[in-house]
């Protein structure tokens, strides 16, 4: 069985993406750009994330029952947020 | 030099070694981290559902956080997890003094990020931003600012519980890296600590943007 020796290379470009990305979302937050503000930087929280999961931490070469457990643990927040906003965004006060 | 690793898989215990037991381990370890998804879970709907709610305070309050502070430690943070893969790597390919150095790299970047942490705890409570009797808020809503430095409090000491955990696991680690305990074949217990410490990282990416960053202009 081959084992999976991921090259120094690979490491290196995730860890410049991600410290770019960083230097993004600081930038980011100091343009006025009203409600697209917390969209940008939620999205560039989730690709750095992503890139994490991915690539540091394997999940793109690991066996299929732990990429269901990953997203199984991700579906959960989303259903527990996604639910929770079903509630305070409907309220009339 | 270009040997194969081969696996021994014992008829009683077969995953004794190697990929099979590292698969398991990652397997039960993202397991326990997706409840630890959940665990944060809730913190994160909290503050979701709070700023909803007081939008206004809550950007007002997060200008009273050090932005370079928080960005420095991010900065550090993601710089340990580059440093953790790199001692996966070394633990697969059986490099015990490599992943002695990268563990130690990662442990120095971990307390450099407390000693951060710890230091902006201090201003804030000289500040009396510490949400106790003692609160004190120049704002129009001191208690919907209140709100946002409990979360802030609960949520990065939280975090910083794990990351002391996770340097003291790392510490175990590196002292066996030293005694040479690791190989080509035993490998599996770097991958899970690996895991737990990306998982704090990651958790670190969604807390820094939250809090520091919700409006700066």
């Amino acid at each position: 069985m081959e084992r999976h020796i991921t090259p120094f290379r690979t490491y290196l470009l995730v860890y410049l993406s991600l410290i770019l990305l960083l230097a993004a979302t600081v930038g980011a937050a100091f343009l006025d750009l009203g409600f697209l503000n917390l969209i940008i930087t939620l999205a560039i929280a989730s690709v750095k994330a992503l890139l994490v999961i991915l690539y540091f931490m394997h999940v793109r070469e690991s066996e299929p029952a732990t990429k269901l457990f990953v997203i199984a643990g991700f579906i959960w927040l989303i259903i527990l947020m996604g639910l929770t906003l079903t509630d305070y965004l409907t309220r009339c006060s | 030099m270009s040997e194969k690793t081969t696996l021994q898989v014992h008829p009683h215990n077969p995953y004794a070694a190697g990929e099979a037991q590292a698969s398991l381990n990652t397997l039960g370890m993202w397991v326990f981290l997706t409840t630890e998804v959940m665990f944060f879970g809730g913190l994160f709907t909290g503050y979701m559902i709070l700023r909803l709610l007081y939008a206004d305070t809550f950007a007002e309050a997060s200008r009273h956080l050090d932005l370079i502070a928080g960005a420095v430690n991010t900065f550090i943070l993601l710089t340990s997890s580059f440093s953790m893969a790199l001692s996966v790597r070394a633990a697969r390919l059986g490099k015990n003094f490599a992943l002695f150095f990268f563990l130690f790299i990662t442990i120095m970047l971990g307390t450099a990020f407390l000693g951060i942490k710890f230091y902006e705890y201090y201003l804030k409570f000289q500040e009396g931003l510490i949400p106790t009797a003692s609160f004190v808020y120049e704002g129009e809503n001191p208690g919907q600012a209140r709100l946002f430095f409990s979360l802030y409090f609960i949520m990065t000491g939280l975090h910083a519980v794990h990351m002391i955990i996770g340097i003291f696991i790392l510490s175990i680690a590196a002292l066996m890296a030293l005694f040479k305990r690791f190989s080509e074949t035993r490998y599996a217990p770097i991958e899970t600590i690996g895991l737990y410490w990306h998982f704090v990282d990651l958790v670190w990416i969604f807390l820094f943007p939250l809090l520091y960053l919700i409006d700066r202009t």
